[in-house]
């Protein structure tokens, strides 16, 4: 049965009819054409797909599009400021290179700064587990961990992104 | 410096910008119009009679455009998914090679093995119509164990290969073994198995086919380390499509640690089906079958055995592995257990005798092919746990009895008994600046401290060496490579002084569009963002080798750096016309071409407007143009080294072993961007310590069911898992035989960490009397062993 979903994406209004069935992840990749929220698994666990729903983290394989019903998402094409600053967790992970191959990357930025919003000024061990539910093959985390501390600061500096979100 | 953005700068990745911002193009981004989607129905028994395919309600269900199975493939004269090495075994004769064909025909042989593909509109529409096609199975006994296989009563997994066996093959001088053996004064023995590891690049693997009737052109898309060598054995082996004919890109791909260097069935399916439907035709592999079909890794069953003479001098090495080759040989197999790994059984060690034997196994489980590392982590966690074994067993401290027995790097070049000739290193060097950095002398006082917490502690080493960038082409054509292994690069300098650089290796996550423009920056002086690096599509780059094996710089480097040789001889030549001077007085001065002696000079974007606007070349002795081609082809491999060391502590109420302290010394020779080293580095070491305390995988032995097939079963190291860390390089010792002398970063981490972590395990629970425990040491197998111990040395 098809049905109408209609959502705020990066502050634009969208409307589709799709499949009851249609995760919001597919919803966003195949039917947006918004091809930065990665898809890592089939069970919920690596994180690839995290976007913001409403302003909180959630893996977007985990809900139907139907869920996110007239919320507003935001996806990594979204965060950057409209003449291409990077959002200052963005800049942190070019700086200290959190990344490598690029495709827990969307993923991994969302849920960092999901986690800075819950605990502005983390630990070490405090990113280390708040970024549990993400998983990467190629860092190690040992530069992810510094990017998202670094991320963290800067996003504390009000820089114009952060003091938007 | 003379280039802020040259060589040795950490240089911010410049591709960090689209993939940062969700802009990056993996192939499961890519739709065509028009496109369908293919899913595949596969096996669910590790060894079964295809007796029948029912494709009729399947073939009616809504959205689907066509059900193929093997039979449409063979009647369309499709070949075997071809092997590109070949070994020999100890009685000359060549390896058994049973066909491997992209669609099962008559038999599957392992879980996930292909039977049929379901093309439809929609991925939804293919998923629930693939549930309709009926597959009349008759369930076979499985070989599932190497071990088990091999035993003569094990069921065949293919007919015409008597006792699964592929191959029996053998390295080193058994007899001068045997001898030092007979003259030892101690002999370290050591049982151990190397577990079977799941690569999980994060991006599963997806293949786009496409075919243009207008032109007749086929075009895959697909997440590949390599597209020329899936275009050479895709087209001559697979599907007889001509070179000319066949384009193969593999656009952004995230991870391949391996995994990706391997002609897969899944490319051949699509670019086949593409063309008999008329239709763009794409498949992505959900996780689930990325566990079950990507090639796995190591899975090598092994005994050793030490000879040291009464000072702990080792006098010979004996070494039998069984190999898992699973089901069917992936593309690189067959050289995994052998060149790649009894090759390195010397290690850092002048061990005058080293005799290896090994042999390799079917069974019904997934291919077994390069995993990072590839052999070398299989040989260097054998040496490195058996060097620990002998050091606790005569008493010498574990430093100590490595250093005694390090070749000194006085003695290099060094002819190793198993066929590899070292160029340089310094392995005490090595240790000497890695002791200080985990205070290896304050460890008693740091044990003591765990003690009163009620914990364990132990420290280990592992001291590494690899062969990389695997060569020259020569050599290994003589060992059994179907392939030549160079590789090839084009510098194209454009009118305005922009450079193009074309490198047959391919970036799936090392940041070769900012190394490979930083050796062109710091050699012509241009600025870094007029350098572009494309790679990764065969209509575009000259026939490349692509990247594994650490090779990228070394063999992709050294091509760009021949191919910038003539441009700048070419730029020399129209110099010297421009300046009116003798080609001889031109000089190259920090990216200026200077007439010796005097001010004149030329700029290379002077030079590369004059290139392209001749407008008074002498042109019988100067062509127009500015764009060089060249292949490079290594002399010999290159040899990262290096000396790990891990600190553990154990609580042995829930066997958690925690990893506090972890550093890491590493000679890759010349660095070019540090920034990207280190995080090769580090990257590395997690998937060793991955293996070391976290990942195996599991098949059920009777059924062959793949037990650990998802991220809820098969457990990747997390963040929360593991430490930061220390990590030193220096340079004192490059390459001697490449432009650059660099030797290669991306597999060390890999390759030292589990040994290292292995040994601070078992050096930890020495005090119980444990020797050994094999990988991972997972809380519930590092409580047991505890358990064990602690009972026996309560009975005691």
């Amino acid at each position: 049965m098809p049905c109408t979903v209609s959502m705020t994406v990066n502050g634009k209004a969208v409307s589709r009819e799709v499949e009851e069935r249609t995760l919001l992840v597919t919803f966003l990749r195949d039917h947006l054409g918004m091809t930065g929220t990665h898809v890592g698994c089939d069970t919920s666990q690596c994180g690839a797909c995290v976007v913001h729903v409403d302003g909180r983290s959630v893996k977007s394989c985990t809900i139907l599009a139907a869920q996110a019903n007239g919320a507003s998402i935001t996806t990594i094409e979204g965060l950057a400021a409209a003449d291409g600053t990077l959002h200052p967790m963005q800049a942190a992970f070019r700086e200290h290179h959190g990344l490598q191959c690029g495709f827990c990357t969307p993923g991994m930025v969302m849920s960092a700064i999901d986690l800075v919003k819950d605990n502005p000024t983390p630990t070490e061990q405090d990113v280390r587990e708040g970024l549990e539910g993400n998983i990467c093959r190629c860092t190690g985390y040992h530069n992810i961990v510094k990017a998202v501390l670094a991320g963290a600061e800067a996003m504390q500096g009000g820089s114009v992104k952060a003091a938007a979100e | 410096m003379a280039n802020p953005n040259g060589i040795g700068a950490s240089v911010r990745r410049r591709e960090d910008a689209r993939f940062l911002t969700g802009r990056g193009t993996y192939t499961d981004d890519i739709s065509r119009p028009n496109q369908t989607h293919a899913v595949f129905v596969r096996s669910p028994y590790a060894h079964a009679r295809i007796r029948g395919i029912d494709a009729g309600e399947a073939t009616k269900a809504p959205g689907v455009v066509a059900v193929l199975t093997g039979a449409d493939m063979e009647a369309d004269k499709v070949g075997s998914l071809p092997c590109g090495w070949q070994i020999h075994s100890k009685d000359g004769s060549p390896m058994k090679e049973p066909p491997h064909f992209p669609i099962a025909r008559d038999r599957a042989r392992y879980v996930g093995d292909a039977v049929a593909v379901v093309i439809a509109e929609t991925r939804e529409q293919a998923k629930d119509a693939a549930e309709l096609v009926m597959v009349d199975y008759e369930e076979l006994p499985a070989a599932v164990t190497s071990v088990k296989a091999l035993d003569g009563a094990a069921p065949q997994v293919h007919d015409d290969v008597t006792g699964n066996l592929c191959f029996d093959w053998h390295l080193g001088d058994a007899a001068a073994v045997d001898a030092a053996f007979a003259q030892a004064a101690h002999v370290a023995k050591l049982d151990l198995v190397n577990q079977r590891l799941i690569p999980n690049a994060m991006e599963p693997r997806a293949a786009l086919g496409e075919y243009d009737r207008a032109t007749g052109e086929h075009t895959l898309t697909t997440t590949s380390q390599n597209p020329h060598v899936i275009r050479l054995l895709m087209g001559a082996f697979v599907l007889g499509i001509p070179e000319h004919k066949l384009r193969v890109v593999a656009p952004d791909v995230g991870g391949g640690f391996g995994s990706k260097i391997f002609h897969y069935g899944e490319e051949a399916v699509v670019t086949w089906a593409a063309k008999k439907v008329g239709r763009p035709v794409k498949w992505t592999a959900e996780r689930s079958e990325s566990f079950l079909t990507d090639a796995h890794g190591r899975d090598h069953v092994s005994h050793a055995e030490l000879a040291l003479d009464q000072d702990g001098n080792f006098l010979a090495l004996r070494v039998a592995t069984i190999a898992n080759m699973g089901a069917y040989l992936s593309t690189f197999a067959p050289s995994i257990p052998t060149y790649l790994y009894a090759t390195l059984l010397a290690g850092q060690y002048k061990t005058p005798a080293i005799y290896a034997e090994v042999k390799a196994v079917f069974t019904n489980t997934a291919p077994v092919d390069a995993y990072r590392g590839a052999g070398r982590p299989e040989a260097c966690y054998l040496i490195e746990r058996l060097v620990e074994v002998a050091a606790a067993e005569t008493g010498i401290d574990k430093a100590e009895i490595r250093r005694r027995n390090f070749v000194p790097a006085s003695a290099m070049p060094y002819q190793t008994p198993v066929a590899l000739q070292y160029d340089t290193g310094d392995f005490a060097k090595n240790l000497d600046i890695a002791l200080p950095m985990v205070d290896y002398a304050g460890f008693a006082a740091r044990k003591a401290e765990s003690a009163r917490k009620g914990k364990l502690r132990g420290i280990g080493f592992a001291t590494y060496i690899e062969a990389c960038g695997i060569a020259p082409s020569n050599v290994a054509g003589a060992l059994g490579a179907r392939a030549g292994l160079y590789e090839s690069a084009e510098v194209r300098f454009h009118p305005t002084g922009s450079v193009t650089v074309f490198t047959g290796s391919h970036s799936h996550g090392q940041g070769h569009e900012t190394t490979f423009a930083q050796l062109v920056a710091e050699r012509f002086g241009v600025p870094i963002e007029n350098v572009e690096i494309v790679h990764g599509d065969t209509s575009k780059i000259p026939f490349g080798m692509g990247t594994y094996g650490s090779r990228s710089l070394a063999v992709g480097g050294s091509a760009i750096v021949k191919a910038m040789d003539k441009v700048e001889r070419k730029a020399k030549k129209i110099a010297a016309h421009m300046l009116e001077a003798a080609e001889t007085d031109i000089e190259v001065k920090d990216g200026r071409f200077v007439v010796a002696g005097t001010d004149k000079a030329l700029s290379i974007g002077d030079i590369a407007l004059q290139a392209y606007v001749p407008h008074n070349f002498p042109l019988d002795e100067l062509e127009p143009g500015l764009d060089e081609q060249a292949f490079y082809d290594p002399k010999n491999f290159t040899y990262p080294n290096g000396c790990h060391v891990c600190e553990v502590e154990i609580d042995p109420e829930t066997g958690v072993v925690e990893v506090v302290n972890f550093a890491a010394v590493d000679d890759f020779g010349r660095v070019i961007n540090p920034l990207i080293v280190e995080g090769q580095v580090h990257g590395g070491l997690v998937q060793g310590i991955g293996q070391a305390l976290y990942e195996n995988c599991v098949y059920d032995e009777e059924s062959g069911q793949l037990i650990t097939g998802s991220y809820m079963d098969y457990c990747m190291p997390r963040a929360d898992d593991v430490p930061s860390f220390a990590v030193q390089y220096h340079e004192d010792q490059p390459c001697t035989h490449n432009p650059l002398g660099v030797k290669g970063c991306g597999e060390a981490g890999t390759i030292g960490a589990s040994a290292a972590v292995m040994n601070a395990v078992v050096h930890a629970l020495s005090d119980l009397g444990v020797t050994h425990m094999d990988m991972p040491a997972t809380p519930e197998r590092v409580w047991q062993v505890i358990q064990r111990h602690s009972h026996a040395q309560a009975a005691e």
